[in-house]
């Protein structure tokens, strides 16, 4: 152990804690996603990408991405005024939109899901006032997207709000005093001390709607080759026995995730660097 | 007083037109009418539209009542089994400096980027009748996958990450100087940790576990997989509202939901509390 510990401590418990730890984490995390990627090794590569390269299977990560994507771009648009006003305005009611927004958060995804299905159906609340518009939300990508907006919300907002606290009132005088407008001070001075927050809250909010199922499936018709997203076609494979392709789509997916995850660390070192 | 006043904390700078805060209001009232008051509102019609007796009738029917006793029973083992790992991963990456610190933190967030029904899928191909460990468990006549065991594990699995990620900044920043000192007064390390360290971490130790259990009794997705929705045996309190759903049963369905629903707002309730809780802390100072 003295091998792993860098510095003496003054404190107790380092062994028992790391071998708790490093066990509990072995048993259910690393032996469990260790085993899609034995089970995916099994295939081999030919039989991998064979698995992968169907029109059904390309059709739902088009899908499930596409999608994903447009949630957190309008996430990131919506966020950053949403954020703005939650910060620098006083009005009755703030504190309890500000709790709101991590409704989200901690709303079961199939409580959202058959709740957003409903209100958007041509005859439901919100349904009603678009079909006349010729808009249909529901069992569409547009549906998709809509249940995708609501999940990723609470990323972006959350990203930018502390971000939007801290920053420095000595800057935005300092371009007044130069005689900028409120507006040139925004774009050319707060707005970039912003972007990397509003990065992070974006690619966050893009890597939650990538593998989102419970709040999408019930709006989304689950079309194949339209409307079907990749979670779900995972579903549909197991429940036809098809575990090599469950298995390939899992792990594809899982590789998709990792590869963002990192960006996202990256992305924090470098805003929490560029901060000090 | 006028309804909104900028918060702006200085006034040497240009102030933003004041149409700006009005169209800020109107675009935000707007969004979040639609995404959070119109569900919440949603709800609450759909499940009383039938009335107050089939409400609960809904809630009270036997398959209900077993979709919430394992809803609770999988939070009951979950939470403090993540509970235990996060004090512990917590008091580990906080107190000390060693090889590996930095990959053991992007571990612990892992589960946070796995979908959820990947985080289902990888049970079942270990424990499934095809999995990896399967002809073995046949052999002994032991049943995780369609079986409440399965659920427990994908839960744990799921929720794995918020008690840990709660404690690490917050003991990070309390530092090591109270529990060094207590340990030079002769405490031993669980008196350290009980009378010294619980104490200064114990609200957001209880904001770590408020989302855990929210996340726990709310899990879809990962459970969706390994439940095989066997109704009152395998199927918890969202699934049931799924299978409600799928039958039609909109009134019942949204009769469950409700509970769900309701419990979300008391997590955020506690939540907000909390933090109100812990700005008061930080401004009284600690003595």
């Amino acid at each position: 152990m003295p091998l792993l510990l860098k510095k003496p401590s003054a404190l107790p418990g380092f062994k028992w804690a790391l071998g708790y730890v490093v066990l509990y984490l072995l048993l259910l995390v690393l032996i469990p996603l260790g085993g899609l990627f034995f089970k995916s090794a099994t295939l081999g590569w030919a039989g991998w990408w064979h698995a992968l390269l169907t029109a059904r299977v390309l059709a739902a990560f088009e899908v499930s991405f596409g999608t994903a994507l447009a949630a957190a771009l309008i996430n990131g648009l919506a966020g950053l005024p949403l954020a703005w006003f939650l910060c620098r305005y006083e009005f009755p009611g703030r504190r309890l939109l500000d709790a709101l927004i991590d409704l989200p958060f901690a709303m079961p995804t199939a409580v959202a899901g058959i709740t957003l299905a409903t209100l958007f159906v041509p005859q439901g609340w919100a349904g009603r006032l678009l079909a006349p518009l010729g808009i249909t939300v529901a069992y569409t990508r547009l549906g998709i997207t809509l249940a995708l907006v609501f999940i990723g919300l609470p990323f972006v907002v959350r990203s930018l709000q502390p971000v939007i606290e801290e920053l420095d009132p000595a800057v935005e005088e300092a371009a007044s005093g130069l005689g900028a407008s409120w507006w040139g001070a925004f774009w050319r001075v707060i707005f970039p001390e912003l972007g990397p927050a509003l990065l992070t809250g974006f690619s966050l909010a893009f890597a939650r709607c990538v593998g989102e199922y419970g709040s999408v499936v019930f709006i989304a018709g689950n079309m194949p080759m339209r409307t079907e997203i990749v979670p779900l076609l995972i579903i549909t494979k197991l429940e036809q026995y098809d575990y090599a392709g469950a298995t390939a789509l899992g792990s594809a997916m899982l590789m998709a995730s990792f590869i963002l995850l990192l960006a996202i660390n990256h992305l924090q070192a470098r805003l929490q660097r560029s901060t000090q | 007083m006028p309804f909104l006043t900028s918060r702006s904390s200085t006034s040497y700078s240009a102030p933003a037109p004041g149409w700006l805060g009005w169209s800020l209001a109107a675009a935000s009232f707007a969004f979040l009418g639609l995404f959070l008051a119109l569900p919440l509102a949603l709800i609450a019609t759909e499940a009383l539209a039938k009335g107050g007796r089939a409400y609960l009738a809904a809630i009270s029917s036997p398959d209900s009542v077993a979709a919430l006793r394992l809803t609770l029973i999988s939070a009951g083992i979950a939470v403090p089994l993540n509970t235990s790992f996060g004090v512990a991963a917590a008091w580990l990456v906080t107190k000390f400096e060693f090889r590996g610190r930095g990959l053991l933190l992007s571990l612990i967030d892992l589960p946070f980027s796995v979908s959820p029904v990947i985080s289902g899928l990888i049970f079942v191909l270990l424990f499934g009748l095809q999995g990896l460990l399967g002809p073995w468990m046949l052999a002994h006549g032991l049943r995780i996958i369609y079986a409440p065991a399965g659920i427990i594990l994908a839960t744990l699995f799921v929720t794995f990450p918020f008690v840990a990620r709660e404690l690490i900044p917050v003991m990070e920043s309390l530092g090591s100087e109270e529990e060094e000192a207590a340990r030079v007064l002769g405490a031993s390390g669980w008196q350290v940790f009980w009378r010294v360290t619980l104490p200064n971490i114990k609200w957001g130790l209880f904001y770590g576990i408020i989302l855990c259990n929210a996340r726990a009794m709310g899990e879809f997705g990962a459970v969706s997989v390994v439940s095989g929705h066997i109704r009152g045996q395998t199927n918890t309190l969202p699934l049931h509202v799924e299978i409600l759903y799928n039958d039609y049963s909109f009134g019942a369905a949204f009769a469950c939901a409700s509970l769900l629903a309701l419990l979300a707002l008391v997590t955020l309730g506690l939540k907000s509390f909390i933090e109100w809780r812990g700005r008061g802390a930080s401004l009284e100072g600690r003595p």
